[in-house]
């Protein structure tokens, strides 16, 4: 019997609408393989021991909760989490959570907030806000793979060292990380980067089971993952695909 | 300004000959000939207006205080179509002012829109304002709740002196105004622990923390959502303790609550007969606010208990002999976990139908589908026969149920909304009961169905 750990950062900071959607999706797509994914949660104060997590989890939040939530990290989860991406531990990072693992936020008197620099990325605040369904490409996932979603920011996010840090997917609908370069989101090592918000992993099962392939390689050498019919997964994926594409 | 509200009245009257019930072009006609007309007729009222706002509940409220208004003998003007923007409101007014333009009655029950609050009490300049709770709801419209929250409070520093605020103690976003509120304040809320948990793990979106320091609440109770018992330790923000606050709630299924209400002109067993726990905080903001407007005992109980549920919230529907059908808007996670609650409730076999559609009056994200309580469907998974599953975001709402818990083999999509209503009816046994669960346009599009098939026509008008 395999087991994986998650860690979900700041759910009672960083959450917005279904959010939620993604850890039940991890939860069931392993529990249909027989695997046990434990969750725990981390907030404000707490320490955690990423050695021992197999996935984390940040979510995306209105901007209120940034400056507590930068503080903290930087303070007491920060640099442990930066070692752990290094050593390849899967993160899925959106919105707000995005922005908080790139390297800063410039806010427009060029006061700088900093993050913890997983991303090599820089994040500032736009006009307008950015909202509306995605459709994107993600070759990541395989050749002709797409991935799906909603995206609601005002922050615009710019990647830049492209050595460093590739973006997760480019854009055939919506406005992606800055609305400018047709790029979408931000992937290093097997941390992910992305404006795709709320319920991401339902529609999405191929990245879901990337990022438990992942977690179950670098926790049991073995990544294979028994095949699930996702017959209303590929329907609901299909049908964005199809309306918005 | 007579002439203005002429033109308004002459579009009303011919809207009505035309069959439609428009309620914004009148009002957007006057105010275009004259600006002030609203605050002409509205200044008009003796005991001035009541403005009703929040995420949830504005309608319901709005419509239990206009009972017990009536019941009381007196005489109001009450936006009751549900058009709570500037025009709206306006056509309201222009409807019921004389040829002359005199305004001949008692009260104001305005239900608001939140970002419509600012303008209204400039115009309007109400007696009281009620907010009833905020709730993240569409975030896509209007950015972040922040803004709205910000903008009732700046709207509140614009009131005549003499206005009471009547804010939910038991919603810390709304609580929150309270101490800023530059005149009177008058707090509701529930004591009792009959209902809703102490598990304080329950996530909800960031509307858990402290709206002065912004460091998370501590609660010691919930109801439902961010509403329940909380305190600040930080900043030392805590739960007003309520001056009319229920004691005693007994939810009685299909059938409605009874529930103890305490107010400072006495203590009064009260009745309803609709479901739904979130109807109790309705109830009490229409009670709260009867209170400050000095009417008897007599015409609160009256009022709520002849009091009918508003269209599309738990609408009881007759189909024929012994088959029920419950009809009730979902919007956002809070009010469709009351739905489901009620449901849960409900003993019997029973037949589910829910229609989820993304158009812009329903809200482009539907993000909120999985922050609803779907998975408690799974406890009672065998009397529930089928689930079925339709609109343009049928096949999302069948992948959320799938999630859920629920039996894959029991859901079932049908891409066509009038063929999956029709069936939906046609499949109830004697002894089923039949759930509808759309989101706004679909419910429109529900209501059309079933008018075409002859059931209860125009049941939603009132
Ligand atoms: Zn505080």
């Amino acid at each position: 019997m395999r087991t994986l750990h998650l860690v979900h950062l700041y759910p009672d900071l960083l959450t917005l609408d279904g959010d939620r959607g993604n850890i039940i999706t991890l939860c069931r797509r392993c529990a249909w393989r027989g695997i046990t994914l434990t969750v725990t949660t981390a907030s404000l104060g707490e320490t955690v021991d990423f050695t021992a997590a197999d996935l984390v989890f940040i979510g995306g939040s209105a901007d209120r909760e940034q400056p507590l939530v930068y503080a903290d990290l930087e303070k007491t989860k920060g640099p442990a989490l930066a070692a752990a991406v290094e050593e390849r531990l899967p993160v899925l990072a959106v919105g707000a959570g995005y922005q908080l693992l790139g390297r800063c936020y410039r806010f427009p008197d060029r006061k700088e907030l900093p993050g913890l620099g997983v991303f090599a990325a820089w994040t500032e605040p736009g006009e307008k806000r950015l909202t509306g369904n995605v459709v994107a490409t993600a070759p990541m996932l395989g050749e002709k793979s797409s991935l799906v979603g909603f995206e609601n920011h005002q922050g615009r996010t710019f990647l830049a060292e492209p050595s460093k840090t590739r973006p997760l997917a480019q854009v055939i609908t919506g406005h992606g990380n800055n609305g400018r370069d047709g790029t979408e989101g931000a992937i290093y090592r097997n941390a992910i980067g992305t404006y795709l918000q709320g319920p991401l992993l339902p529609k999405n099962p191929a990245l879901a089971d990337w990022l438990l392939a992942r977690a179950l390689k670098r926790r049991y050498q073995d990544g294979s993952l028994a095949p699930l019919p996702d017959k209303w997964e590929t329907l609901a994926h299909q049908s964005v695909v199809k309306r918005f594409g | 300004m007579l002439l203005a509200l002429w033109a308004g009245k002459t579009v009303i009257g011919v809207n009505r000959r035309l069959g439609y019930g428009g309620t914004s072009l009148p009002g957007a006609i006057g105010r275009r000939i004259a600006p002030k007309l609203l605050a002409h007729l509205a200044g008009q009222i003796p005991q001035g207006s009541t403005v009703i706002t929040g995420t949830n509940g504005k309608t319901t409220t709005a419509k239990m205080l206009a009972a017990i208004i009536a019941a009381a003998g007196l005489t109001q003007v009450h936006n009751h179509t549900g058009a709570n923007l500037v025009q709206g409101i306006t056509t309201t007014f222009i409807g019921v002012a004389g040829p002359l333009g005199k305004v001949d009655r008692d009260i104001g029950v305005l239900e608001v829109d939140e970002a419509t609050v600012p303008q209204l009490v400039s115009e309007v300049g109400p007696r009281n304002i009620v907010v009833t709770n905020f709730f993240p709801d569409q975030l896509d419209r209007f950015g972040e709740l922040g803004k709205t929250i910000a903008l009732i409070e700046k709207a509140c520093h614009r009131l005549p002196p003499q206005a009471v605020a009547i804010l939910n103690a038991d919603d810390p976003q709304v609580a929150f105004l309270g101490p800023q509120f530059p005149g009177r304040v008058v707090y509701y809320g529930v004591e009792t622990k009959a209902y809703g948990t102490p598990d304080t793990r329950q996530t909800a979106a960031g509307t858990r923390l402290c709206r002065i320091c912004g460091h998370p609440l501590n609660y010691t109770w919930f109801y439902y959502g961010q509403l329940g018992h909380y305190t600040c330790k930080h900043c030392g923000f805590h739960r007003p303790t309520p001056q009319v606050q229920v004691t005693a709630v007994e939810m009685k299924g299909d059938a409605g609550l009874a529930f103890t209400v305490a107010t400072p002109a006495g203590t009064w067993p009260l009745s309803l007969a609709t479901p739904g726990f979130y109807n109790i905080y309705n109830a009490l903001a229409a009670i709260t606010t009867a209170v400050r407007l000095q009417l008897p005992a007599r015409a609160v109980r009256e009022g709520l208990a002849g009091y009918r549920t508003s269209f599309g919230r738990m609408e009881r529907l007759t189909l024929g002999p012994d088959k029920k059908a419950f009809l009730a808007l979902i919007k956002n996670p809070t009010g469709c976990n009351e739905v489901i609650r009620t449901l849960v409730q409900n003993p019997g076999p029973k037949r589910l139908l829910i229609l989820i559609n993304d158009n812009a009056a329903d809200g482009r994200d539907i993000s909120w589908l999985w922050d609803a309580d779907f998975e408690a469907l799974a406890l009672i998974a065998p009397p529930l026969k089928t689930i079925v599953t339709t609109g343009l975001r049928g096949l999302d709402m069948a992948l959320r149920l799938a999630y859920g818990g629920l039996p894959p083999a029991g859901i079932t999509y049908q891409p066509d909304l009038t063929r999956a209503v029709t069936e939906a009816i046609n499949q109830i046994q004697p002894g089923e009961t039949l759930f509808i669960l759309p989101t706004y346009t679909a419910l429109l599009a529900v209501k059309a169905v079933l008018t075409k098939q002859g059931y209860s026509a125009n049941y939603w008008e009132e």
